[in-house]
């Protein structure tokens, strides 16, 4: 029986006053899942949202869905939990880059590998906002913060390259501040079968205000960032005249009519190669050089643990000679005493 | 066989002994189950070196399996053995403790080389003089020899023959206790099916270490020990962590649930989570989680979407899932986290028995945190509490602790077969009227909130670490935690009402009460008994659920002029007696050896208090 779900954003609102800062990132991308969890076709009783500490991870209490706010760093093994207990669910998980990428770092990595289906939205501000301003894996290397007063000696993580090095299926980016486009990056996270990753530029407004700017600048967007999309060229700038071309040292930016580069040269998007080559590169793409990439970089297909798990169960349940408490335990060597 | 001595005894406890390398495991593990097929009570006792293949022929790297057997109930495996089967001279001095007067000794005589006698580090050549074993029968075996001999027109290996060794000491030792051989042989053909070679290789062996017997004529005594007298019923052999797996899984059944492991692996508790992987037949999802905390995590999860959740670990895994357990308090989801003690602190002991995770478990955790903890006494009742464990979580709402420890983890005993149907129901509280349903109200009497998870319509709402309110709002109200930190330990208190009075065993009132918990039982209950029979009035009250405490437990104590509370610790259960059950002056005998007790030292110790004004 199919049944036609239709959901607004305001059936995935809950009561709960928002309480993050005005101003911060957080609010628009609240708004933004919110609207793709209507449009996914999945059943509002069928979502469950997991995080785990942070100002990001207050999250679920902001949605009328299940939710569980966890422990720092645990969000990852939580969802993987419930995922593999209830295949059937639509599991997101809500982290920062400090609960991510920090404390939580082994969940994270061991979830992607796995490939559990599980959206995970990393909230990338490159700072500790809820402990009020300390340097997190993403701060760039020189940040001056509180716990790094004479800037950071250590180099960031960038976590795109960490996902794809843990063997990652799915990796986007998108920036709080466009809601249009994280909304549909959302949403194609979901529809990805397995761990999906998406990073979101995230302005934390009280500690770390503007850490994004140059990027997110909506007045200069377009030529700032790429916007990816599977099967087409990869071009950009205000008048759609720049693109990416690959030469023997990796990706470069072309202008098309200059040095007789035409449209024809420009690198089409494949989000479905497996071999990570071009997707690295997409990844580590930085101001002012090149725009920074955004929207879907990698969806390829692979094994996914959850299903598998159902996979294996089913296989050995019709072989298995045992199929009661009863017949286990009177398996093996057994003597009766009469 | 005219003229061997044939000897009739009520129990015999047994050590096989040799290099880790040598199969002592395999061979203890199967004389084991011979005897037990015929019709012998039995309790086993395997006692390995943490490391896989210590160096060869050390002390170091000896392992051992003891087993006593009987035709009456036999709670332990003896703290002493009557015969030894030692396969090289560090054997026999790892060992030399461990007899009892005037035992028997079997020995590899082959192996009593200069080279062996300097990796055993003995400084003669005649360890039994060096040990003080000159008064015991001694047997020089030329297990070597003989085994090479057996196999000499087979095209095998060195390495195949010398690992075949076991095999002929299983068989003469067989043919000392009159054991038939025909259980070993169909094991040996099945297990090895693939590999007519082995086969051929291990029967040979074995027939020739029943021959040799034979050939010991009188110069050895041989043992009969009769069938024991045993409740009617199916049997089998079962160890602690297997019977821990199916207790928790035969609970899945019974609750309707899904049974979810998320565990890493540890010693001594690998064992649970590799039953269960094996069990998908029946419904189970194991995950092998990256650590520890993502063990009891995954699990939080499942319990979060509705499963029977469990997580199984040893002292220092326990300490990793801390924060997470007390995330399962807050959130009040049903979890059993199983811990098969081990010695401590740190990475301590990781292969012997301990029972110093007490106060972790019941203190554990940043804040006023209380968890239900109930401890297994025996390795087959390991499956009644893991199924009592994970009763209480599902009916209460509430993280389980259940210990067992590495001495009934892997010590076995014949097992009455119990049948499904003659278990207790489980009745999870899920959640059946969305329009009252709220996360935090709670049944009256037991003060359980409701389970309701994703997939049910109607019931969406957010639950977390952070404190909350009746509603399942967060709230930072003064009274509010009070209420709440009232209701989490009442909740558990409450659980009083599920578990029986504490019966003591013995006379009901006398002069000393011997306390003890867990995996003790076998010995506390030897040597209460043996004081009887020298006419002491004493009473056992053996514990198995620790918080909450049975409601008697102080009456019970009240009719005893003395109480003794004996542990493997330094006295944890005795310190939290003195703090819930106050008003009494509690004895202690306490150890910490990696070893269990032996009934020998307890008597000793019991006879001191009793003789003290």
């Amino acid at each position: 029986m199919t049944e036609i779900l239709e959901y607004t954003i305001k059936d995935f609102k809950s009561e709960n006053e928002v309480r993050w800062c005005p101003g911060c990132g957080d609010h628009a991308v609240l708004n933004s899942i919110q609207k793709a969890m209507a449009n996914l076709g999945v059943r509002q009783e069928d979502f469950a949202v997991i995080s785990g500490i942070g100002c990001s991870s207050r999250f679920p209490y902001y949605m009328s869905t299940y939710g569980f706010h966890t422990i720092h760093g645990r969000a990852a093994a939580v969802a993987s939990g419930v995922k593999c207990a209830n295949p059937k669910l639509c599991v997101w998980e809500i982290t920062g880059d400090g609960d991510a990428l920090a404390i939580g770092g082994n969940h994270f990595i061991h979830c992607i590998r796995r490939n559990i289906d599980l959206n995970i939205i990393l909230f990338n501000n490159k700072i500790y906002g809820l402990t009020k301003g300390q340097y997190s894996p993403t701060s760039d290397r020189g940040a001056v913060t509180k716990t790094s007063p004479q800037g950071t000696i250590e180099s960031p993580f960038i976590p795109g390259q960490l996902i794809l090095g843990a063997g990652g299926s799915f990796f986007a980016r998108a920036v709080d501040n466009n809601i249009k486009h994280s909304q549909q990056v959302f949403e194609d996270a979901a529809r990805h079968q397995g761990t999906s990753v998406v990073e979101v530029l995230q302005n934390c407004v009280i500690f770390n205000d503007g850490i994004h700017a140059e990027i997110s600048d909506p007045k200069m967007r377009d030529e700032r960032q790429i916007f990816l999309k599977h099967g087409e060229p990869m071009i950009f700038g205000n008048q759609k005249d720049k693109g990416l071309i690959l030469s023997r040292s990796g990706l470069k930016v072309a202008v098309i009519g200059q040095n007789g580069i035409t449209l024809d040269d420009i690198l089409f998007h494949d989000v479905t190669e497996p071999n990570g080559y071009i997707h690295q590169q997409l990844i580590g793409m930085k101001l002012p050089d090149f725009p920074v990439a955004m929207g879907v970089i990698r969806a390829v297909e692979a094994p996914v643990y959850d299903q598998l798990l159902e996979e294996q169960i089913a296989a050995v349940q019709s072989k298995s000679k045992i199929k009661s408490i009863d017949d286990l335990l009177s398996s093996g060597n057994t003597w009766v005493v009469e | 066989m005219v003229g061997t001595k044939i000897i009739e005894l009520e129990e015999v406890a047994i050590r096989f002994s040799g290099d880790s390398g040598d199969g002592m495991q395999l061979t203890g593990a199967l004389f084991s189950d011979t005897s037990a097929l015929f019709g012998n009570d039995i309790s086993t006792f395997p006692d390995y070196p943490s490391e896989i293949r210590a160096p060869q022929g050390t002390i170091g790297g000896i392992s051992g399996f003891q087993v006593q057997f009987g035709n009456g109930k036999i709670k332990t495996p003896g703290d002493f053995a009557h015969v030894l089967v030692a396969m090289n001279p560090a054997a026999v001095k790892a060992n030399a403790n461990f007899m009892r007067p005037g035992g028997t000794i079997f020995y590899d005589v082959d192996s009593f080389t200069q080279k062996n006698f300097d990796k055993a580090k003995l400084k003669t050549d005649d360890p039994f003089t060096e040990c003080n074993l000159d008064d015991f029968i001694k047997v020089a075996v030329p297990i070597t020899s003989m085994t090479r001999e057996a196999l000499k027109d087979l095209d095998i290996d060195n390495k195949s023959i010398l690992r075949s060794k076991n095999m002929f000491a299983l068989g003469l030792i067989c043919w000392v206790f009159s054991k038939p051989l025909d259980y070993i042989e169909k094991f040996i053909q099945r297990k090895f099916a693939k590999s007519p070679v082995v086969v051929e290789t291990n029967l040979r062996v074995l027939h020739a270490g029943w021959n040799y017997g034979l050939t010991l004529e009188h110069l050895t005594p041989r043992y009969i020990v009769h069938p024991a007298e045993i409740e009617k019923g199916t049997y089998r052999n079962i160890n602690g962590n297997l019977a821990t797996a199916w207790g928790l899984l035969a609970a899945s059944h019974k609750a309707g649930l899904d049974l979810f492991i998320g565990s890493y692996p540890i010693t001594p508790a690998t064992e649970i989570l590799q039953a269960l992987a094996d069990r998908k037949d029946l419904g189970v999802k194991s995950f092998q989680a990256e650590d520890e905390i993502a063990g009891i995590c995954t699990a939080i999860g499942a319990s979060f979407a509705g499963k029977l959740a469990v997580t199984t670990t040893s002292g220092p895994g326990f300490a990793l899932k801390s924060e997470a357990l007390g995330l399962s308090v807050m959130a009040e989801l049903p979890l059993v986290v199983v811990n098969v003690q081990r010695g401590g602190p740190s990475t301590g002991l990781p292969t012997k028995t301990e029972q110093s995770d007490l106060l972790q478990t019941l203190y554990g955790r940043n804040g006023e945190s209380p968890l239900v903890v109930i401890a297994a006494s025996t390795p087959s009742d390991c499956f009644h509490f893991a199924f009592t464990a994970a009763k209480i979580a599902l009916e209460r709402m509430v993280p389980v602790v259940l210990l067992t420890d590495g001495f009934l983890g892997n010590g076995s005993e014949p097992w009455k077969i119990p049948k499904f149907n003659e278990l207790p129901s489980i009745t999870p509280r899920i959640a059946t009227d969305p329009t009252t349903f709220k996360p935090y109200s709670r049944d009256e009497k037991t003060l359980a909130r409701q389970w309701a998870f994703p997939g049910m319509d109607g019931y969406q709402h957010r639950i977390g670490g952070l404190e909350k309110d009746a509603a399942g709002n967060v709230s930072h109200d003064p009274m509010n935690h009070q209420r709440m930190t009232d209701i989490r330990e009442a909740k558990v208190n409450r659980v009083v009402e599920m578990i029986p009075d504490i019966v003591i065993d013995g006379d009901q009132q006398g002069d000393l009460l011997v306390v003890g918990w867990g995996g003790t039982l076998g010995y506390l209950d030897g040597a209460f008994r043996e004081m009887q029979t020298k006419g002491a009035r004493v009473g056992l009250a053996h514990f198995n659920y620790i918080k909450p405490l049975p409601a008697n437990t102080a009456t019970v104590f009240s009719k005893f002029k003395k109480i003794v509370v004996c542990e493997l610790n330094l006295g944890q259960f005795a310190g939290y007696l003195r703090d819930k059950v106050p008003g009494f002056h509690y004895y202690q005998f306490n150890k910490v050896q990696g070893l269990p007790f032996t009934v020998q030292e307890l008597v000793e110790n019991f006879e001191k208090i009793l003789e003290e004004k």
